[in-house]
């Protein structure tokens, strides 16, 4: 427990310091990896709450990383062509404010899951799996074959959107936005772990029944975890989309469902900053070994058979020794 | 009839051709131990997964405390007061016994949605799921990995997360198997005063255990109650000797 206490605080630290140096000497295209680093971070972050303490492997989470990043390209794209989202009945105007839009973004992308949660919880195992990875294709098509926004190409934003106080176009400042939302989302979901919500939840991963015994109905535990989880994703969505100024139905593809899972199995399942070194290992193996052949993937699909194979609690649990049971 | 705290009523279930309960009719009254008894395959597994909520009875109703239960799911029967132990244990593995206990005591309690406060600091909790544990014996144990107790351990602690909810009815199935001789002499005192608390419908394949602790005894043979009776009735009931102890009396 101490161990791993102490990965974590270095690896939070680690993730703050490296953008700080790039920051120092000059290299804004660090800054920017740093950056996604801790998007990617978030948004395995959000799905580990559903998938580690939930044991609720959604292959769909793309959907709501995607419908985060449109809440912020359709708000956005009105915002620059001053076009109203709506008139009537009451007038609805695009926004470039980054508040506003993480908002909407956690509100839309929550209610997404609340209704693929609603229908996806009431099966189990492998058909969850299918069953998310289903919705998560709908959404997928839709986003493709909605010409209002892009369609297939995409949205761009020409300007990233601002932050009361902030020049958001300077790689540090951005960096330092997406980096505190991540200690505060990281924050939360401690104490959540911890809280009666968390135990019982956790408490129905290990034993649905037992759960059921005590008085607790199992599903509505999960469908919360999973509206949580959804929420959070979103808001990494919507900062990638403002990462990149651009959105595209790649977001809200079941690839990008498998990229974040890889982060959390990379990183340990069901260790709260697991995610946070997964996709950091995966950004850094990304760029190393991207940069030397573009079938880079062949390496992380070993490392990954490696993982699963030895090292079932990801890079965490090879640090920090087999999770033990405590109070 | 108005002192059962439980009462299922001509109770019967059928898996295709097997009538796994066939019109049985069975009371728990306030104060009482009553023993469910029977060869294996009787149907016991049956009727107290229909008494627990986790199959629907073909025909017939379940009542408790005068309201028919019969539609409501185990979740809701719990929240009634129907407290469950497991013939194969089912806890939470991962979890300390303490952790365990606690997670009774705040089913028990309810305000499972908050979100932010540390569940096991939360003292009124641990009280209960600590009176709990030393009440069953375990409280040396209150910080074992619950996957790391031994069976017997197990069952203790399966019967110290029913008593965190402080239920109306203890629906035990087979509480002492695997305890061994102390730990099943420990428990049988234990249920024996327990019984003032909550009565308690018990399916125990001890039967030194039965006879000496059960108020009424039922004999549940094929799917159907042959005889109720104290255990002088049960003992010289020619009916049940010949489907049940009989084996033992051939020699």
């Amino acid at each position: 427990m101490q161990r791993e206490q102490l990965i974590n605080a270095t690896t939070l630290l680690a993730l703050l310091a490296v953008p700080l140096w790039a920051w120092y000497v000059d290299e804004p295209f660090t800054i920017t990896l740093a950056t996604k680093v801790a998007i990617f971070a978030l948004a395995g972050v959000g799905l580990n709450l559903a998938l580690g303490l939930g044991g609720l492997v959604s292959f769909g989470h793309a959907a709501f990383f995607g419908i985060g990043g449109y809440a912020m390209g359709i708000l956005a794209s009105h915002a620059q062509t001053y076009t109203p989202l709506a008139s009537w009945p009451f007038l609805l105007e695009g926004t470039k404010s980054m508040p506003v839009i993480w908002l909407v973004a956690m509100v839309m992308s929550g209610l997404a899951a609340l209704a693929v949660g609603a229908l996806s919880l009431r099966t189990t195992g492998v058909y969850f799996i299918m069953i998310t990875l289903a919705f998560g294709q709908m959404f997928f098509y839709f986003a493709i074959s909605w010409p209002a926004y892009g369609g297939e190409d995409g949205l761009s934003i020409y300007v990233r959107n601002g932050f009361p106080g902030l020049n958001t176009l300077d790689p540090i400042q951005f960096f330092m936005l997406c980096y505190v939302l991540l200690a505060v989302v990281l924050f939360f979901f401690a104490r959540l772990a911890k809280s009666p919500f968390g135990m019982a939840l956790n408490a129905a991963r290990q034993n649905d029944e037992r759960v059921q015994t005590v008085g607790i109905t199992p599903y509505r535990l999960r469908l919360v975890a999973f509206v949580i989880s959804g929420a959070v994703t979103g808001l990494a969505g919507a900062l990638f989309a403002d990462l990149n100024r651009f959105v595209s139905p790649t977001m809200l593809s079941w690839q990008t469902s498998g990229e974040i899972m890889v982060f959390i199995i990379l990183g340990g399942v069901g260790r709260l900053y697991g995610p946070v070194i997964g996709a950091g290992l995966f950004i850094m193996l990304e760029h190393f070994l991207g940069g030397l052949s573009e079938f880079w993937h062949v390496y992380l699909g070993v490392l990954l058979l490696l993982v699963v194979l030895f090292a079932r609690g990801g890079l965490i649990g090879l640090l920090a020794g087999k999770e033990v049971a405590h109070d | 009839m108005t002192d059962a705290v439980l009462e299922i009523r001509n109770i019967s279930k059928s898996f295709g051709a097997l009538k796994a309960s066939n019109n049985v009719s069975l009371t728990l009254r306030a104060g009482e131990i009553h023993a469910l008894i029977g060869p294996n395959g009787a149907g016991k597994s049956t009727l107290i997964k229909q008494i627990a909520g986790n199959l629907r009875p073909d025909e017939g109703t379940v009542w408790f405390e005068g309201k028919n239960v019969t539609a409501l799911n185990t979740v809701a029967r719990a929240r009634l007061g129907l407290g469950r132990t497991f013939q194969i244990s089912s806890l939470a593995m991962d979890y300390t016994v303490l952790q365990n206990a606690v997670l009774g005591a705040l089913g028990k309690r309810g305000k499972v949605f908050r979100f932010f406060s540390p569940v096991m600091k939360d003292k009124k909790l641990l009280a209960a799921a600590n009176a709990a544990l030393a009440q069953v014996g375990l409280e040396e144990f209150a910080h074992y990995r619950t996957s790391d107790l031994s069976h017997g351990q197990r069952r203790q602690l399966e019967v110290a997360v029913a008593l965190t909810l402080a239920p109306k009815v203890f629906l035990m199935d087979e509480p002492m198997a695997g305890l061994g001789g102390e730990g099943s002499q420990r428990l049988m005192g234990f249920l024996d005063t327990l019984r003032q608390q909550a009565p308690i419908l018990l399916v125990e394949h001890d039967m030194d255990a039965v006879f000496a602790l059960a108020d009424r005894i039922s004999v549940l043979v094929y799917g159907s109650i042959i005889a109720t009776g104290t255990a002088d009735e049960i003992r010289n009931n020619p009916e049940v000797r010949a489907a049940y102890l009989g084996e033992e009396d051939a020699e």
